[in-house]
């Protein structure tokens, strides 16, 4: 049992603005005309198509297989034609395209025949049961998108201290995980006993900010049907980044992840609210993940949850919602804090996707930014760095691009949650100088790198340019010394030695060489007496011909000068 | 069209470099009301010189060196090293006194140092430095408080005393003025007199500290620990200042009462409080890692004790100040926290 709770250092309490979203009731998303799945909706590598353009597909049919161990596959979302396999734009801050699928749904939304895997989870081995949640396409649904199956690998022991649930949804606006807490918690709990059994986890602890008192009474309600004192609730304090994996273990555990570790070498396991809910979906139902909720919110006529088909272009939701309060200035895809701007409103949601907020010009929430003032070392936003990190040194040395000095400071223990940022009063865009720090030090690795593959390939080349100038070197060398110790064997008299003119040495050595060619057996040698026939009879004809060959030649060139004169 | 595509986060707490330093001003107001009632309008036309010469000062130099004026100007980090200097030099000093140290502190201190964040040093401290070790005559001319005092130094008396000079107001110098207590103590103890013979023999000291100036120093008390809680400076300089000085006065008081002051009286008189709430929280010149800002506060405390007793000038904060600017850096790098997962 959780006796108590451990505060980690730094953090903020940023205005909340869930009531916004809350209070309507979750809708699903309607069917839009287009569905664009992108390939790349998790980390690792993108998916492959497995299907090709015109091709009819049902719901939940594979569309596109899983590409190496930490890579996930992408299922039709409903049923319909394969329009097209190429790039569209995505939710990428870079504005960029990849490669997509693109469904054109017929509106009957036929399931393909699923194979419902047991009511009864725990007679499945383990290793079978991360198979169907790996073949289901499930990734952390929290945003960053890593397979859940890879997780759900108990390590060497077999076994896990402690499985943490992650229900404290902190970054302000977002409310899905809220939502689903309270509409679906028998399913949460199912798939959390799931998740328990396929990691063999000791404790599970679901953690759930004292902001949502609802949906903790709700999962507190689903859990007391079961009975198992293994599984609790946790109410944890609100302030963000409370919901950040490494602030949420040390919150419920006390303990900390070593520096380029994970979770799992200190026996815990992190999940999120809607990957419970969806690994029981995938167990019980045997349906894939196509779907999720998403909460649609700022400035927008009425904030809401939807749940929404994957590839299901943004700005239908937004219209759906009843549109912007205003003109769009940007559009977040995550929350305010962490969550990226996007550079147009025609994105497909995916996997990851949890919020969609607008910022419209009019707002006052949200403002731009101004004129940033000199740090003036106030350390503000080392009281409120999680990290337990001095960002404002961070800030100087990625300024001055010192990256060295800037990874001295721990540059990379970073998490990029903006409490830095949020807390300054000078207004520095400091997460964005530590990205840009980071993406420096990248580069400069990877080009470290090739300028060392190109220095070690230009030194072989030397090296072997210098090797065979040295063996040729040698073997003249030697066959000079071959020579000369000939030489001066056969004539002793003659002062030859290294006076020797090069020339007639030259000429000696091949007549040397003529010499020993003649005294090397020939094929001619040792023939019978009818081969010995052969060979005279064939040299006689030989012969005759060169002689005709000869005799007439004359005759030719004659005519040709008679010609020609 | 594309949106608006700013890195994260998209939020922003409601402050600013501005709002933190008027808080730091209006911390200071009580203090200085008590001063204007005690010590009469000396101090108000150190202020209004003070803060019209730095506004100016900052303003010119901006141009000079090309920065936009308006948010520079109006971060109000000129304005607090102009009141802080000015609360630094005593109330019946002439005008050029304080425009001079105004303006070496924001030309030289702060802008030739590459302006605000970039300055090493307390600009008002090196000010107050410079006119100390220039003038030390005009800067050891404090007022005796009003009750020591037959005359109470109106706007008008002050105005002339600034700008012509004390016999002009139809004051004799010595009639308004005197040795602070620090100072007078210091040259008694010189003289062999014992702490307790010194306290008798003037009107100057009062239950606490110097008579006057404890009321102050009271009123700065309480707008420090406003600031405190208003959470614009943390609790560790003012803390490890007030509290290593203390301690060591404590100390050399048990040892002997008659040679010591007690910690009260070092607390309570001079710029103790000043300093430990307003000057040695100035945060581009401290340290700024938590632990090193306990470093940075006990040697502060400790130097104040250090000259104060055995150092050639009465009071101490801006050398010690001073001497803890240079070893900043230095702290901070020493005592960086531990990051997450470097246990």
């Amino acid at each position: 049992m959780i006796k108590n709770l451990f505060k980690f250092p730094g953090g903020v309490h940023v205005s909340q603005f869930k009531d916004l979203s809350i209070h309507e009731k979750v809708e699903p998303a309607k069917l839009p005309s287009k569905l664009v799945l992108p390939l790349h909706q998790h980390i690792g590598a993108a998916a492959e198509p497995c299907v090709e353009i015109g091709e009819l597909v049902l719901k939940g049919q594979k569309i596109a297989s899983a590409n190496g161990y930490v890579s996930a596959p992408i299922h039709a979302p409903t049923s319909g034609t394969i329009e097209d396999i190429g790039d569209y734009p995505i939710a990428h801050p870079s504005g960029m395209s990849a490669p997509c699928i693109v469904i054109k749904p017929d509106g009957d939304d036929k399931w393909i025949e699923l194979e419902s895997h047991a009511s009864d989870y725990s007679s499945i081995d383990p290793s079978h049961l991360r198979n169907i949640i790996r073949r289901a396409g499930i990734v952390g649904l929290g945003g960053a998108g890593f397979p859940t199956y890879i997780k759900h690998n108990p390590g060497p022991d077999g076994s896990v201290d402690t499985l943490i649930i992650n229900g404290s949804e902190c970054e302000p606006y977002i409310t899905c995980d809220d939502s689903l807490m309270r509409d679906r918690p028998d399913e949460i709990v199912c798939g959390i006993r799931i998740i328990k059994h396929a990691l063999n986890a000791k404790h599970v602890v679901v953690a759930i900010e004292d902001n949502k008192p609802e949906a903790f009474q709700a999962i507190k309600k689903a859990l007391a049907d079961f009975d198992d004192e293994s599984i609790e609730a946790v109410q944890i304090p609100t302030i963000y980044p409370a919901g950040s994996e490494k602030q949420l273990i040390y919150t419920v555990t006390g303990k900390e992840v070593p520096q380029n570790s994970l979770p799992i070498n200190i026996s815990i396991v992190c999940q999120n609210i809607g990957t419970t809910a969806a690994v029981y979906r995938a167990i019980n139902h045997g349906e894939p993940l196509i779907s999720r909720y998403v909460t649609v919110t700022g400035d927008i006529h009425q904030p809401k949850n939807l749940e929404v088909l994957f590839g299901t272009p943004i700005n239908e939701l937004v219209d759906q919602c009843g549109g912007v309060k205003g003109s769009v200035r940007r559009l977040i895809i995550g929350g305010p804090m962490m969550g990226f701007a996007m550079h147009q409103l025609n994105l497909p949601v995916i996997k990851t996707t949890n919020c969609v907020l607008i910022d419209a010009k009019e707002s006052k929430a949200f403002k731009t930014r101004d004129f940033a003032m000199p740090c003036i070392r106030c350390g503000s936003c080392a009281e409120a760095c999680p990290a337990g990190l001095i960002p404002q040194q961070l800030y100087w040395y990625s300024k001055s691009q010192e990256f060295d000095k800037a990874q001295d400071y721990n540059l990379y223990d970073c998490i990029e949650c903006g409490c830095c940022d949020y807390v300054c009063p000078s207004k520095i865009p400091l997460v964005q100088y530590y990205r840009f720090a980071k993406a420096e030090i990248w580069k400069r690795e990877l080009e470290m790198q090739k300028s060392n593959t190109a220095r070690q390939r230009h030194e072989f080349h030397q090296f072997r340019v210098e090797r065979e100038k040295a063996e040729k070197a040698e073997k003249h060398r030697q066959k000079k010394a071959a020579l000369q110790a000939k030489e001066n064997a056969n004539k002793d008299d003659i002062k030859t030695g290294k006076e020797a003119d090069p020339k007639k040495a030259a000429i000696l050595a091949a007549m040397e060489r003529a010499k020993a060619k003649k005294a090397e057996p020939k094929n001619t040698d040792n023939l019978t007496e009818a081969q010995k026939k052969l060979i005279a009879e064939i040299d006689a004809k030989r012969a005759k011909q060169r002689n005709a060959a000869s005799q007439a030649k004359p005759t030719n060139e004659d005519s040709k000068d008679s010609n020609n004169s | 069209m594309s949106l608006y595509t700013p890195s994260s986060p998209h939020f922003h707490a409601n402050n600013s470099v501005t709002q933190i330093m008027l808080k730091v001003v209006y911390a200071l107001i009580p203090g200085i009301l008590l001063y204007v009632l005690f010590f009469g309008f000396g101090i108000v036309m150190n202020l209004l010189i003070a803060v019209v010469t730095a506004l100016t000062c900052e303003a010119l130099i901006l141009k000079l060196r090309k920065r936009p004026i308006i948010p520079f100007l109006t971060d109000g980090s000129a304005l607090v090293t102009a009141v802080l200097l000015a609360l630094s030099v005593p109330s019946i000093a002439p005008w050029w006194i304080i425009f001079i140290g105004t303006a070496f502190a924001i030309i030289i201190a702060k802008h030739l140092y590459g302006g605000l964040g970039y300055n090493p040093f307390n600009p008002a401290m090196v000010a107050y430095a410079m006119l100390l070790i220039s003038f030390p005559l005009q800067m050891t001319t404090w007022p005796l408080p009003l009750s020591n005092s037959n005359d109470y130094l109106g706007l008008v008396d002050s105005f002339v005393i600034s700008f012509f000079d004390t016999a002009s107001a139809g004051f004799a110098i010595d009639a308004i003025s005197g040795a602070t207590p620090l100072d007078y103590l210091k040259s008694q103890l010189g003289l062999e007199q014992s702490v307790s013979q010194i306290m008798q023999s003037s009107a100057n000291f009062g239950l606490l500290g110097g008579s006057g100036f404890e009321w102050v120093n009271i009123a700065f008390l309480a707008g420090g620990i406003w600031l405190m809680k208003k959470k614009i400076i943390s609790w560790h300089i003012p803390v490890a200042t007030i509290s290593s000085l203390i301690i060591l006065a404590f100390i050399f008081y048990i040892y002997n009462s008659e040679q010591y002051a007690s910690p009260f009286f070092h607390l309570f008189t001079g710029a103790t409080i000043l300093c430990a709430f307003f000057i040695a929280t100035d945060p581009v010149s401290a340290a700024t890692t938590p632990r090193g800002k306990i470093f940075y506060g006990v040697g502060i405390g400790i130097l104040i004790f250090v000259i104060r007793n055995w150092g050639g000038y009465p009071d101490a904060v801006a050398f010690a100040v001073l001497i803890m600017n240079m070893c900043a850096p230095t702290i901070d790098y020493y005592t960086k926290p531990k990051p997450y997962g470097h246990r």
